[in-house]
């Protein structure tokens, strides 16, 4: 059982992530997490004003099946298959992050400094939490997809669009982790 | 009952995401400053997966659960919304270290910071809705 607290091999991880996109693709539908986003906004019976969410969003239940689905799953993997040795980082990184004023891992998932129990109490955090998802949410449905959508189905299938959206992710991501982070971090 | 299976694929990703660390905003940060080889290694073993499976299914016709011919959409040609909405995401996932898939499998978690991330991404995902006719696509 120990191999299970570990953490795991990218090879491991990579080829079953690949293996979840061909058993949906099996399924008769697509891998892409961002979609179900859209879903949630139409749910609320918002299509009646803004067109771009009057669609069929009950055919992709099956999609928010996958996400409660993940949820369970990290509940799991987080409480009851973790041990502290896990998010060995480089030390380097664990270095810079600290004179950022970012706490080290340790075992843990996410940093206290956004994700601790106190994150409601600086304006600062709540905002960038706001903004980030913001970014998220606009980006991957204006791009048409996100990690999931581009990165590993669209270049599953070859497709230049996902290639384009890929590089876009990184130099977005680059841009923020070296000129904007560390200004707002401080 | 339909959606059984859908739940079973969506726990063993968010296990496999949560066991790998892709939903760690460390290992995110830690990627973008070209730290570890371990998320390129887990994105790239992923396409190299996706690659050779998709290429099998086109070979070999094969059929899905239902018996029906397998017919992958492929995306539609463009350029603006590609680069400038792909930028976009990554400012955000940089910021936040968090993509779709690992927001909902930490809120599953219980992180309830996640939870304004999740807001946030609802409420971009509005904002596109609202003034997608106005952007260059």
């Amino acid at each position: 059982m120990e191999f299970l607290s570990h953490t795991w091999h990218w090879s491991i991880a990579g080829f079953l992530i690949g293996l979840v996109m061909l058993v949906l693709i099996y399924f008769g539908n697509h891998f892409g997490m961002s979609s179900n986003l859209r879903s949630l906004c139409s749910m609320t019976g918002i299509g009646k004003r803004i067109s771009f969410f009057d669609w069929d969003w009950k055919s992709q239940r099956w999609n928010l099946a996958v996400v409660f689905g993940a949820m369970i799953g990290g509940f799991v993997a987080v409480h009851f298959l973790s041990s502290p040795s896990n998010v060995a980082l480089n030390p380097k990184t664990i270095e810079e992050l600290n004179s950022l004023g970012v706490d080290a891992p340790n075992g843990k998932f996410l940093p206290d400094y956004f994700f601790g129990k106190d994150f409601y109490k600086s304006p600062k955090v709540l905002g960038m939490l706001f903004f980030g998802g913001l970014l998220v949410g606009f980006g991957s449905r204006y791009a048409g997809g996100c990690t999931s959508g581009h990165a590993i189905s669209g270049l599953s299938n070859l497709q230049l669009p996902s290639l384009k959206a890929v590089i876009g992710f990184f130099i977005g991501g680059l841009v923020m982790t070296y000129f904007i982070l560390p200004y707002f971090l401080n | 009952m339909k959606l059984l299976k859908y739940i079973l694929v969506g726990f063993v990703f968010g296990i496999v995401l949560t066991k790998a660390e892709a939903v760690s905003w460390y290992r995110i940060y830690e990627m973008f400053h070209f730290q570890s080889f371990h998320m390129y290694g887990i994105i790239m073993t992923a396409i190299v997966t996706g690659v050779i499976g998709v290429f099998l299914i086109k070979k070999l016709n094969l059929k899905d659960i239902n018996g029906n011919p397998i017919y992958i959409m492929p995306k539609e040609q463009g350029n603006t919304r590609y680069w400038i909405g792909g930028i976009i995401f990554g400012l955000g996932w940089a910021m936040i270290g968090a993509c779709p898939g690992p927001i909902f499998i930490m809120i599953g978690a219980g992180f309830m910071a996640m939870g304004v991330v999740l807001i946030g991404a609802l409420f971009g995902t509005f904002l596109y809705g609202l003034i997608k006719n106005k952007l260059p696509h």
